[in-house]
């Protein structure tokens, strides 16, 4: 292989191939996809994200939250997904057209979080959570995210409604209480839109039993 | 086929001196690679070592957003990716091509200026990344106010690379010549086109899937290790002296892999949501992947047969030895990964993690630090100053790495097994893991010790440039000159 010339082309249509087949098919056979509306129902799915949850996904991108948690729920037969709980169906290519960037994610060193608004549709739990997953999930390996909240001193007409509520050894001095920062609220926001119970023509939701 | 092989017993001195000039053309360009490598990988050490500690001890550094794990390890992983592995492939790749094509480095201050672009470019995305600017797609997470930079600069060095090999004096193209031209003109294409689709001017939902694991895979396949593979072929028969062992096992081995490695990314997909063609095909191409594997592996094995005693000897050489071993295991470890039902158990657990370590650091950084055992005395014309410094790099990281990814690889491999079932309570499955996390961290700090010893006789070895010129005599381990000459000249 001394010849210069066929090393390059040789060099490029391999490189070419691969190009082809899996950058511009994949993006011919699914980089149009539209939302599905349902004919009896009128439902359109999916649908962007309203203001609060989007700017909560922004955070979810920023702090990383991808590299522990997948959002993808793989079909009934191929692993324990859906008997886990993580969705109603397997996901399809059409649940993810909005989304930029895309988390699939590829480790679940946490659970997957396709379904997780359905899951865990409680506030409090949330907002406990994320402050301290210790709170709610003794031995979990997520790190506290502490610094979406912040402390105030409890008003003169007594503990706050919108105040964490965290007893034992998570609570705060006495006097203080612990608020959700903004963040924490659009984070909130964002896990809470994350649901898997929409079904769709390729996608049907298993039948009830 | 003697003459296939960069080594020849008859150098005449006319050629020798060829060579120390071409060494000391290198010397400023691959030395600056060289060194801000080192200092990245420093940097990204200690960025493991806390994302590691922080994966059992959650709450630690846990006040700051910039100190959280998503943050910390995904600037770890960009720190050793684009500052580490690539600049000092890109110093590798610059002395192996003047080497191979025996001519010396021009306009040295055009490279420098790529080196420092890339610096500058890299800083500001670490930092991006920890201000929580990532981009959120996996291996392309600097921002992208940082990657035009980084594009550039590595244009500057494949065009120039390109320049050195069309001024070639050498006719013959050697394996190693092969593996970096595709690695220089494959790398600018791909990181491009995903800069392009996931980050610039994102495609449509899950189609920027296909596009990150067909770049994520490929940064490895197509520019990581071509730039390994080149080094073996190069050192391995250059340090034993004797060529490799057949011409058209590399001829199979280099086609093959041009072939196939770059249909693989799907692979990471399995269980996705993607139609089959595209899941399968990749894992058709990884199941390939045997044919270069195992052509590389018998050709390597073949060539070292009958001199694994210099082990003993030759710090390159161990280093190159324990790279090339990896790259079967690391490999034939992927193509299993690949298959639906080893999938379906390993997909989403920490053996994923421990794979990308075996290719990366085992094959991949065990070569590099092979090479630059060979490379830094050349262009300095000083020996290594501390032997006892190589042996402790070398043992802090052979066992360090295996200590890592083999007990990392049965952890991943029960937390899957665990995660299968569905009556295992989820808490039930992270515990599982946890005697397998801390032990990583200790791994972490043995391969850290081995990161420091390194460094600390790189830069013993720069402060004796300051000194007076001695003739460099080749470093050898164990204290006996061999028979035939350990490091080849």
């Amino acid at each position: 292989m001394n010849y210069g010339p066929l090393l390059f082309l040789g060099i490029l249509f391999t490189l070419a191939s691969s190009w082809f087949g899996l950058v511009v098919m994949p993006n011919q056979q699914l980089g149009s996809l539209q939302p599905n509306m349902d004919t009896n129902t009128g439902v359109v799915f999916p649908q962007p994200l309203p203001g609060e949850a989007a700017q909560g996904r922004e955070l979810y991108r920023s702090l990383g939250c991808n590299y522990c948690h997948t959002q993808q729920v793989r079909r009934e037969g191929f692993g324990s997904d859906i008997a886990r709980g993580w969705g109603k169906r397997g996901s399809v290519a059409r649940d993810y057209i909005y989304d930029r960037p895309v988390f699939l994610g590829s480790s679940r060193t946490g659970p997957d979080l396709t379904n997780i608004g359905e899951r865990q549709p409680s506030y409090e739990w949330h907002y406990s959570h994320l402050y301290n997953p210790q709170t709610t999930s003794k031995g979990s390996i997520m790190p506290p995210y502490a610094f979406l909240f912040e402390l105030r001193r409890v008003g003169p007409d007594g503990p706050s409604t919108n105040a964490v509520k965290l007893g034992g050894e998570f609570a705060p001095e006495p006097g203080w209480e612990v608020h959700p920062k903004p963040e924490a609220k659009q984070l909130v926001e964002y896990l809470r839109s994350l649901r898997s119970s929409v079904a769709l023509p390729e996608a049907p939701l298993p039948k009830l039993e | 086929m003697a003459a296939l092989s960069p080594w020849d017993s008859n150098l005449g001195q006319s050629n020798r001196a060829q060579l120390a000039e071409i060494d000391a053309s290198c010397r400023g360009s691959v030395l600056l690679f060289f060194l801000s490598g080192m200092l990245w990988l420093l940097a990204g050490t200690v960025l493991a070592l806390l994302a590691s500690y922080k994966l059992h001890a959650p709450g630690f550094l846990g006040d700051a957003a910039w100190l959280t794990f998503g943050r910390i390890r995904t600037a770890h992983l960009n720190a050793v990716i684009y500052g580490f592995s690539a600049e000092v492939a890109v110093g590798v790749i610059l002395w192996l091509m003047c080497r191979l094509c025996r001519v010396p480095l021009m306009a040295q201050s055009l490279i420098n200026s790529a080196a420092v672009l890339w610096n500058i470019g890299l800083v500001i995305g670490i930092v991006g990344i920890l201000a929580g600017d990532t981009t959120g797609v996996e291996y392309l997470e600097l921002p992208k106010y940082c990657t035009p930079i980084l594009f550039l600069s590595f244009a500057l060095i494949a065009v120039w690379t390109i320049v050195i090999f069309r001024f070639r004096r050498e006719k013959h193209l050697y394996v190693s010549q092969w593996y970096i031209l595709a690695a220089v003109l494959w790398f600018p294409w791909l990181y491009s086109t995903a800069q392009l689709l996931l980050v610039m001017d994102p495609a449509r939902g899950a189609v920027q899937a296909a596009v990150n694991w067909w770049y994520g895979h490929n940064v490895l396949g197509l520019w990581f290790t071509p730039v390994g593979l080149a080094s073996i072929y190069y050192f391995l028969p250059k340090v034993i002296g004797r060529p490799i062992h057949s011409y058209y096992l590399s001829v199979l081995g280099f086609w093959t892999l041009a072939l196939f490695y770059n249909w693989n990314g799907f692979h990471h997909l399995v269980g996705g949501p993607f139609p089959a063609w595209m899941i399968t095909i990749s894992i058709v191409a990884s199941v390939m992947m045997i044919i270069p594997v195992v052509a590389t592996a018998i050709n390597h094995h073949f060539t070292m047969i009958g001199h694994f005693g210099k082990l003993k000897y030759s710090p390159t050489l161990r280093f190159i030895v324990f790279g090339a071993m990896s790259y079967t295991v690391s490999s034939l470890q992927g193509v299993l990964s690949a298959v639906r039902w080893f999938s379906e158990t390993a997909h989403f657990t920490h053996h994923t993690v421990a794979h990308a370590h075996w290719g990366m650091y085992a094959f991949f950084t065990m070569t590099m630090f092979g090479s630059m055992y060979y490379i830094l005395p050349r262009i300095t014309q000083r020996e290594w100053p501390s032997e006892r410094l190589i042996s402790l790099h070398f043992w802090c990281t052979a066992v360090g790495i295996i200590l890592y990814v083999a007990p990392l690889s049965w952890g991943g491999w029960l937390q899957g097994k665990a995660m299968l079932d569905a009556q295992i309570p989820f808490l039930e499955v992270v515990k599982v893991t946890l005697p397998y996390l801390k032990l990583r961290t200790v791994t972490g700090v043995i391969l850290a010790v081995g990161h420091v010893a390194f460094f600390a006789n790189i830069c013993w070895l720069l402060v004796r440039t300051f000194g007076p010129y001695r003739q460099p005599e080749p470093m050898i381990l164990a204290g006996v000159q061999p028979q035939t000459a350990p490091v080849g000249k």
